[in-house]
């Protein structure tokens, strides 16, 4: 054990952990598609014209952004043993991006000028096809840089998976320090492999951001 | 012979009362306002409207800013609902319905059959961004009357051809003038085929050159249809032209109505008298 940096090592860490990069590469995904799909799903119960559906939505959506991810993780991993650790990794970081992507969506819906929804009244569309036709198309474009910014900050928040067992890249660096005695490697190998992948995304986001402009 | 005369007698009390009940049928009105009011909170925009459309009949109405025209149109849109009141749309109420019984508030699938006989056209025309002008007019029609996308779009075509914008069909709204816009938000409504078609103020956001395009296009509707139209407007030469009959709304009640010749130049009322002296120069109204 010495202090000093070997570049054999950090090749060795960096070996064992780019094993498992598709792990946090599958729960950013997968993570993130829970995160948009539950995000929209309350964004519309948000709007529902029964006031006890918009206050459940509303209470759910506040204790979820109100509470740290790590206590959720933790808490679904001890309330459903049944699933695997993977899947509760998924559902944790969907849910709780999904309350922040809510927010997202409601900025780009309230966007949508109100006479798109008096016109698709008018020509008496169903609410569902208002919905799917009319008003997401016009309302997701602009929000897609904010989107692909919070599918960043997930990504960097795949780590804490590694609380509740799940063989992603901290684990496998924190294994291989316990090891070889060597965590100076393994952590920055983990520290480079983040930033190798986020950072060509944020300039992805920006490019989107000059394609689309803000919105939100 | 006593009885032939008797038999030819009967024959035509028959056909006199057959007569009698197309007649009635041709003039039961396309659209009822019975009583019809609207409060936005504390204050009441319409206390009470009774206005009658008949089918085919042309219906102008006029009045001062903020009297209520626009909400006297988009609850026959149910874009609001009357606070009190009913509004009959083909015999049927339009607010409510008859559910084991009883009257009660109308679901939104009876809502949107009653509604599927109004069409709707804004002020400031409400075409969807996304979509070519083809598109905007065939949607409706490919998803709500799920006709099939081949026919929607001959019929959308054709109407295109109606109000001039064929050849601007795979544009987008953003590419158009306002009053391009103006006449494709006229064929998405017309080409559902409504009943009735509301009119509100469809060239009080146009530049002025380009306000005749759409008043022509709406007049030759108006000729050829059979369809009922409400139309809102301050061009008053326009609602000379177009109207069968004029109807002044002002402090949320039906002031007088009649005959355009009628209304525009023979008011009874102060309220109105003072209304059209303010369009009176450089409209042609003597
Ligand atoms: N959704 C609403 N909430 C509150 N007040 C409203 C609403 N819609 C209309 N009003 C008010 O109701 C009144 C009548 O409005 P309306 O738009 O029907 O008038 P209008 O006759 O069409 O006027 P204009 O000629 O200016 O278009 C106005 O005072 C308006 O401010
Ligand atoms: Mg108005």
């Amino acid at each position: 054990m010495g202090d000093e940096w070997r570049w054999d090592v950090a090749w060795a860490a960096a070996r064992k952990i780019a094993a498992v990069v598709p792990v946090t590469i599958a729960a950013t995904v997968l993570g993130f598609v829970v995160a948009a799909a539950a995000g929209l799903a309350w964004t519309i119960a948000r709007r529902s014209r029964s006031a006890l559906v918009r206050g459940a939505v509303e209470a759910a959506m506040e204790f979820v952004r109100r509470t740290p991810l790590l206590v959720q993780l933790l808490f679904l991993y001890v309330a459903f043993p049944r699933l695997s650790v993977f899947a509760i990794g998924v559902i944790g970081l969907g849910l709780h991006y999904g309350a922040y992507l809510s927010e997202v969506y409601r900025a780009g819906i309230e966007a949508v000028d109100r006479g798109q929804w008096e016109a698709a009244r008018a020509l008496n569309f169903s609410r569902q096809k208002t919905w799917t036709r009319i008003i997401l198309p016009q309302a997701i474009p602009p929000i897609v840089p904010m989107m692909g910014n919070y599918l960043i900050v997930l990504f960097k928040e795949t780590p804490l998976l590694f609380a509740i067992n799940v063989t992603e890249m901290m684990a496998v660096a924190k294994q291989f320090g316990s090891e070889t005695f060597r965590y100076l490697e393994a952590f920055t190998v983990v520290g480079v492999f983040f930033f190798l992948m986020s950072y060509p995304a944020s300039l992805v986001v920006r490019w989107l951001e000059a394609r689309f402009g803000r919105a939100g | 012979m006593a009885g032939a005369p008797a038999i030819v007698d009967a024959n035509r009390a028959l056909q006199d009362r057959a007569r009698a009940r197309e007649d009635a049928a041709v003039r039961r009105p396309i659209v009822r306002f019975r009583g019809v009011k609207k409060a936005f909170g504390a204050m009441t925009v319409l206390e009470g409207i009774d206005l009658d459309l008949y089918p085919g009949e042309k219906v102008v109405v006029i009045g001062p800013s903020g009297s209520g025209k626009t909400t006297l149109a988009r609850m026959l849109m149910t874009l609001e609902t009357p606070s009190g009141g009913e509004i009959e749309v083909d015999g049927e109420p339009l607010f409510t319905m008859v559910r084991r019984g009883r009257r009660v508030p109308a679901d939104e699938r009876h809502l949107a059959r009653v509604r599927g006989k109004i069409g709707m056209v804004f002020q400031h025309f409400n075409l969807f961004p996304h979509m070519t002008v083809l598109r905007n007019v065939t949607e409706a029609l490919i998803h709500v009357r799920r006709i099939p996308p081949e026919e929607a779009r001959r019929r959308t075509m054709a109407m295109l051809e109606r109000v001039g914008m064929a050849e601007h069909a795979d544009k987008y709204p953003a590419q158009l003038s306002g009053g391009q816009k103006q006449r494709v938000a006229i064929a998405r409504a017309l080409v559902m085929e409504p009943k009735v078609m509301l009119f509100d103020e469809p060239t009080s956001a146009l530049d002025p050159e380009l306000v005749g395009e759409v008043l022509a296009v709406i007049k030759e509707i108006a000729a050829k249809g059979d369809m009922a139209m409400l139309l809102i407007t301050h061009e008053m030469q326009f609602a000379r032209e177009i109207a069968d009959r004029i109807v002044f709304i002002d402090g949320g009640k039906i002031v007088e109505q009649g005959p355009p010749e009628e209304v525009l130049l023979r008011p009874k009322s102060e309220r109105l008298k003072a209304f059209l002296a303010r369009f009176r120069n450089g409209m042609g109204l003597r």
